[in-house]
């Protein structure tokens, strides 16, 4: 059985040890970066770190209606709690919104709308589980995906959202658009998820 | 006579263009990270030994922690598997393959998977396995190996991929523009991941406080890949544990950063179950296989301080000599200063043929100085020689030592031949037709020998007077 020669293996390794190291005592403040968080309000240094991955916040439907139609993407899906709020308002400016998924079509929605659960300012992420993601695939396969963020969910700082990550099975964390550099070394977005990354703050 | 390293050998031969990509890719990631620790924290260092730390002393708890990570995803449903060798490791897959009648699957970036071959096994076995991260991808079209812990194809440029994906039918004409490129690979590998029937992958840590799995990409390619596969395998090294969540505001800081020069990479997923009943994307059975293959013998060596490494590439990056020979000289998966360290103790009984890899350096200490965990890789090196000198390893680029010895030790005979060795400078080395000479002069100038002038200096000087 593998299972019991490695723990016998592991357990003749560690009995030797002279000096076994202690587990280190330290303050989440270490991991903190100091210039990534300058500024008082949460909302704005999000936005600034979202930004400075390329990502983007709007405020507003109406922000969002002008830059699909601007980008030409006018057709995708919504989760269905959001459709009163996102969709509907979406589809009164003349943009076709589906609110069910199928995965057999992947490539027909252009963009994508869900909920985030949370944020991290620190590092303009949004944070993304199984709990609020009415669908992972709406969450990736469009080229835009937009996260409904609710201002309250801002975590300051990294550290802060892992001590509050909760029991969902699955949570990623998504900080700016999928990217690749590959190819000698050149930034391209919109690798094998979105080419544009969007929190909507209401 | 001299004799030439099997690195400097291959070093020799590398063609241009090549050598070119290297030094260009690694040269900008040493810069990067530089700019970024440096930029976001006043002492970056203190993070990097703090994470050094954890590391070790998780490493040398390690069988409480594994015992705690099992128990942690066992009750959240996923199974657990543990291999002791590579064998065991293909072996344990490929069952839970065939119990779900897997025949084709996609499989994110994972160095514990080149480490045992997989890829290659899966494929005799009939299961399509196609690599997804972009990088991966290519250097699978291309039936190559990755050169490079986190940019796989450091070595290649737009025009070899273009030819590749024209060749393999990726593309229908050639387009060498690098956006082109990722796009092409983007509408091809979409196809596979809908179609596939589980996703492999490996894992960045996995805490035993919660069982979560971490798995970062920049791509999206491993959240693609589980979001429609009903089956999720991870393979993970027994070294990847860390005590708890909370560590990880150490260890995603200090990746990203080293390893590409992001303060987080894009994709940073936690796994500890099959998807909530409530989604209905993502893998309905999860299975982790805790690999060993060698990492419990490292444990008990003296250079176990290596098993702290979090597979950033930062090492490889900075690396004089791997700027030069490239990560496919060093005959790993794993190249540069980890490699030089980790391919000798990792497969145990092939010692003597990775043992000239701990020589290859100059013992710079670059390596150590961008370590993320702090691993005194130039310390390691000269552990590793000093093994392979006890054990008698054969070293065919060894300088004969004994004549040396010779004149060290009697000083006449050292006088005389320091007084000769100045005739050395008139004699015409670079023609001489002496192969092994020819060979080792190729990489290297020799200084003019100045024997003598520093005993010559000795005799004059005068006493300081007290």
């Amino acid at each position: 059985m593998s299972r019991a020669a490695i723990f016998r293996k592991i357990s003749a390794a560690t009995a030797a040890l002279k000096i076994k190291a202690p587990r280190p005592e330290y303050d989440a403040s270490i991991t903190h970066s100091t210039p990534k968080l300058a500024g008082s309000n949460l909302l704005e240094i999000f936005s600034r770190n979202l930004a400075e991955v390329n990502g983007r916040t709007l405020l507003s439907v109406a922000e969002l209606v002008e830059f699909l139609t601007k980008n030409g993407q006018l057709r995708g899906y919504c989760d269905p709690l959001l459709y009163e709020r996102i969709g509907a308002p979406l589809a009164a400016a003349g943009l076709t919104v589906e609110t069910t998924y199928e995965p057999a079509r992947y490539d027909d929605y252009q963009f994508g709308i869900t909920r985030a659960s949370g944020a991290i300012a620190e590092s303009g992420t949004l944070i993304l589980d199984d709990e609020h993601t009415s669908r992972r695939l709406a969450a990736l396969s469009p080229w835009v995906h937009v996260a409904l963020l609710d201002r309250a969910a801002i975590h300051r700082t990294i550290s802060d959202a892992l001590a509050a990550l909760g029991n969902s099975p699955n949570i990623i964390w998504v900080t700016g658009p999928s990217k690749t550099a590959d190819v000698e070394g050149i930034l391209i977005e919109g690798v094998h998820g979105p080419g544009e990354q969007i929190a909507l703050v209401l | 006579m001299f004799g030439t390293q099997l690195i400097d050998d291959y070093a020799r031969q590398i063609a241009d263009e090549k050598q070119a990509s290297v030094l260009n890719g690694s040269a900008a990631g040493t810069e990067k990270r530089y700019q970024v620790l440096h930029q976001d924290y006043a002492q970056p260092d203190e993070l990097r030994h703090l994470a050094g730390s954890i590391k070790d002393h998780t490493l040398h708890h390690l069988g409480d922690y594994l015992t705690q990570a099992e128990n942690s995803l066992t009750q959240r449903g996923v199974h657990v598997h543990f291999a002791e060798t590579d064998e065991d490791a293909r072996q344990t897959i490929l069952t839970i393959l065939r119990q779900h009648q897997v025949s084709r699957l996609t499989k994110s970036k994972s160095m514990a998977a080149e480490e045992i071959h997989l890829n290659p096994f899966l494929i005799e076995n009939g299961v399509e396995c196609l690599e997804s991260d972009l990088g991966e991808f290519i250097i699978q079209l291309d039936d190559d190996i990755p050169s490079h812990i986190v940019k796989p194809i450091i070595h290649k440029n737009r025009r070899g991929i273009a030819n590749s994906f024209l060749r393999e039918g990726v593309a229908e004409d050639y387009n060498d523009d690098p956006q082109t490129i990722t796009r092409r690979a983007r509408i091809f590998l979409r196809k596979k991941y809908m179609d596939a029937q589980a996703c492999i992958t490996g894992a960045n840590f996995l805490c035993a406080d919660s069982g979560r799995l971490v798995i970062v990409t920049n791509e999206g390619n491993s959240r693609f890949g589980m979001a429609p596969a009903p089956l999720h395998i991870a393979l993970v090294g027994i070294e990847k544990l860390i005590p708890s969540e909370a560590d990880l505001a150490v260890f995603l800081n200090l990746l990203g950063r080293s390893a590409t020069g992001q303060q987080l990479t894009v994709y940073t997923e936690f796994i500890n179950g099959p998807r909530s009943a409530n989604q209905p994307d993502g893998p309905e059975h999860m299975h982790v296989v805790f690999l060993d293959n060698g990492r419990s013998s490292v444990l008990a060596s003296n250079c176990r301080e290596i098993l702290r490494c979090i597979r950033c590439g930062a090492c490889q990056n900075v690396c004089p000599i791997y700027r030069q020979a490239s990560g496919h000289a060093y005959r790993s998966p794993y190249g540069g200063p980890i490699g030089a360290v980790l391919s000798p103790l990792l497969f145990g009984d092939r010692f003597p043929e990775f043992a000239d890899l701990p020589k290859a350096s100059t013992l710079c200490g670059a390596c150590h100085e961008v370590c993320p965990v702090n691993i005194p890789i130039p310390d390691l090196l000269l552990r590793l020689r000093d093994k392979a000198k006890r054990e008698a390893v054969p070293s065919p680029a060894a300088i004969p030592m004994a004549p040396f010895a010779l004149l060290a030790t009697s000083p006449n005979l050292w006088r005389s031949a320091m007084s000769m060795s100045k005739a050395m400078n008139h004699l015409p080395l670079d023609v001489a037709p002496i192969k092994p000479l020819q060979d080792w002069l190729g990489q290297r100038t020799l200084p003019p020998s100045k024997g003598g002038d520093f005993r010559k200096w000795m005799k004059t000087r005068r006493k300081p007077q007290h």
